[in-house]
């Protein structure tokens, strides 16, 4: 591996010892798919992220936004349309399949679906161990890893390390992908919608392992969801998406009194009263009606003008740029302005 | 005081299968006035779906089933009815609302199709009443151009769109309990909101009672006014939604509440967890189900199964306190300490 390069090409100053200051970048994303008749859906349309080493991205949006598939572009699967993505020092698209694969034992993935992301006739120890057998690695401290890598996710290996995954509960098998993707000492995690088919218990469960196992290792992580309290609640930093095009990114502390997106707003004020705060507006501000316009045919201008309370002539025709209104917050919207209100 | 609507006792569900009884619903009983709305929540496996699915008379004794306890709709047993008396209860008692609005349309037919099925069925209205009363149903419901999409096929419609036709088809003959089951799980968050907001309306309007199933608590905390609470087949809690968020008294439902994040802690807070996992219902634990993993239990939890009884509420009042089934329920264990 390469990734840690020398000191001259980081201008901050980062040695060798420590990790790159940037463990993810991708800029300008384009991923489209191909319907036939020549049309075709834009799935993401010129989306930019950096991931910094240590930090939590949370990318947030309804489904078909494009917050799947800009975390499948990131890991080349399939590769963006246009744009590029930076793991560490080394620029994925455009390599090889050979040195792709190298590079991406360095980036795992984590589904939403843990049953089905693992072979069910395979063991436990065998799924656990899939990354290591491929790459190579000789099994003198097999079992001890496995068991450490079991127990790093708070499972027993006693007791799961010869099961199938039909023999385990939903919870359990996520952790089992969570304990496979870590196998291979990854710098970045991608995980996507890793809790969206598990319990309210079970979740928090997962969250806590996802919280402290990044801690541990000090992982970065995209972390791609659908609620907005859970990715608040684990990330650093949010990003919202709609049709595509990224709304606003902003600090997740205290994010429900910050955003001024329409669209985070609408987000907010759609939550349910219990996890809603007195600061958040009353669904009667924003305009419901429209359905989701299709990304076969994106709106012009900014995508979200069909449904957006604060809509002129000027977001039909000129398409908003992602600025900087706060340190750490941009949003791509004409009229939002920052909060007085909130220090 | 009003005669209940529906009225459930001691209801119990049983699965036989191969490996032994599966006791999904074990001993439940409720009551639910006219017009008043009853949140139930529990997480996968608790046996809320089964038991929303046996009050509407969808699950009935056969060969691999077994109901005792009695379910009372409106002064008739739902479970002693003949499946032809049953099927006429059907739309104009009592309506159901699935969570998958794509599987309980059928593909091939046309939306207004859908409705007019019904009314024609049930009201015996004539083809062309029946195609204007599916219009009006589709209004009713909030959707654009209704007299358009009544000629349009399911796929035609989003997630959202099916949802709402989904509700017009359980109004269609104005049902006096409508039973909602996780009705806004596969639809965006968004959506979520229009479709409660919908049926909340909706049940105003038509003094309809609604059962709202959900695993999600958040989706029933602001939109039902009482909450039952259910754990491995039981109630285990059951009072005025405000009560249960704010003072739960069941230690399963506070810690239950309490795994949710929250949109006002800090970020990178670790959440409180319950630890283990429900216990399997082929072989129900002795005594409380909750017990083995609650902070709380003692001897007589994991013998004795504790009654569904009144708490006695905040200040010890009779009515207005709500149903625990605990042993040592939150708040009244100080006293009992004391005392002992």
């Amino acid at each position: 591996m390469t990734a840690n390069g020398t000191v001259a090409d980081k201008p901050d100053g980062t040695t060798a010892e420590n990790p790159p200051q940037r463990a993810l970048t991708a800029e300008n994303l384009v991923v489209e798919f191909p319907v036939g008749r020549g049309q075709k859906v834009h799935a993401v349309s010129g989306v930019s992220l950096e991931l910094a080493a240590g930090e939590t991205l949370g990318i947030l949006g309804e489904s078909g936004c494009g917050k799947s598939t800009v975390g499948r572009a990131l890991i080349q699967l399939p590769p963006p349309d246009s744009g590029t993505v930076r793991l560490g020092d080394v620029e994925l698209t455009g390599l090889g399949p050979e040195e792709l694969r190298e590079a991406r034992a360095r980036m795992q993935i984590i589904m939403q679906d843990p049953v089905s992301a693992l072979n069910p006739r395979r063991r436990v120890k065998d799924l656990v161990w899939e990354g290591p057998a491929i790459w190579g690695h000789d099994g003198s401290d097999k079992d001890a890893r496995i068991d450490e890598a079991l127990r790093a996710v708070g499972l027993d290996p006693e007791t799961v390390r010869d099961r199938r995954p039909h023999e385990l509960s939903g919870g359990q098998c996520q952790r089992v992908c969570i304990a496979r993707a870590l196998m291979l000492d990854p710098h970045v995690l991608i995980c996507d919608e890793p809790v969206s088919s598990l319990d309210v218990s079970v979740q928090a469960q997962i969250l806590n392992l996802l919280e402290t196992t990044t801690r541990r290792y000090g992982l970065s992580m995209v972390f791609i969801a659908h609620d907005v309290s859970v990715v608040k609640n684990i990330s650093d930093r949010v990003m919202v998406m709609y049709l595509g095009r990224t709304c606003e990114v902003l600090p997740s502390d205290n994010m429900h009194l910050r955003a001024v997106h329409p669209y985070t707003r609408l987000l907010l004020a759609s939550l349910p009263e219990a996890q809603r705060s007195a600061h958040t507006d009353s669904a009667a501000e924003v305009k419901q009606a429209a359905e989701l316009p299709s990304p076969l045919d994106p709106p012009s201008g900014c995508r979200f003008r069909t449904r957006c309370p604060l809509a002129t002539d000027l977001c039909a025709g000129e398409e908003p740029p992602l600025r900087e209104i706060a340190p750490g917050h941009r949003i791509a919207c004409h009229h939002a302005e920052p909060r007085k209100d909130i220090p | 005081m009003t005669p209940p609507l529906l009225d459930v006792t001691d209801l119990r569900t049983v699965f036989h299968t191969p490996r032994g009884a599966m006791r999904a619903v074990d001993g439940v009983s409720l009551s639910l006035s006219p017009g008043e709305t009853l949140g139930i929540v529990g997480e996968s496996g608790s046996g809320k779906s089964v038991l929303g699915r046996t009050v509407m008379g969808l699950i009935t004794n056969g060969r691999s089933t077994s109901v005792s306890g009695s379910v009372r709709l409106g002064g008739k047993d739902v479970h002693a009815l003949t499946p032809a008396q049953r099927r006429k209860l059907w739309g104009t008692e009592v309506a159901m609302v699935f969570q998958d609005p794509m599987t309980s349309l059928n593909p091939v037919k046309k939306v207004g199709t859908h409705l007019s099925e019904s009314v024609r069925l049930h009201l015996g209205l004539s083809r062309a009443e029946a195609r204007d009363r599916a219009v009006d149903l589709l209004r009713q419901v909030g959707i654009p151009e209704p007299s358009r999409r009544a000629g349009q096929y399911p796929h035609e419609l989003s997630g959202g769109m099916r949802q709402r036709v989904v509700i017009a088809m359980a109004l269609a003959c104005s049902p006096r309990l409508l039973i909602a089951d996780e009705p806004t799980t596969a639809l965006d968050v968004t959506v979520q909101k229009q479709i409660l907001d919908l049926l909340q309306t909706l049940g105003e309007q038509l003094r309809m009672a609604t059962i709202l199933i959900s695993h999600d608590l958040g989706t029933v905390a602001g939109r039902t006014d009482r909450v039952a609470v259910m754990y491995a087949g039981r109630i285990v809690e059951c009072s005025d939604t405000a009560s249960v968020f704010d003072h739960p008294r069941h230690p399963y439902s506070k810690a239950l509440i309490a795994s949710i994040p929250r949109l006002d802690t800090p970020p990178h807070t670790l959440l409180p967890t319950i630890e283990g996992r429900p216990p399997n219902l082929l072989h129900p634990p002795a005594g409380c189900r909750f017990a083995a993993r609650c902070g709380f239990a003692t001897h007589e939890c994991t013998t004795e199964a504790p009654e569904l009884v009144a708490h006695g509420g905040d200040h010890g009042e009779e009515n207005g306190g709500g149903l625990v089934a605990c042993h040592h329920p939150l708040g009244a264990a100080t006293a009992k300490e004391v005392t002992a």
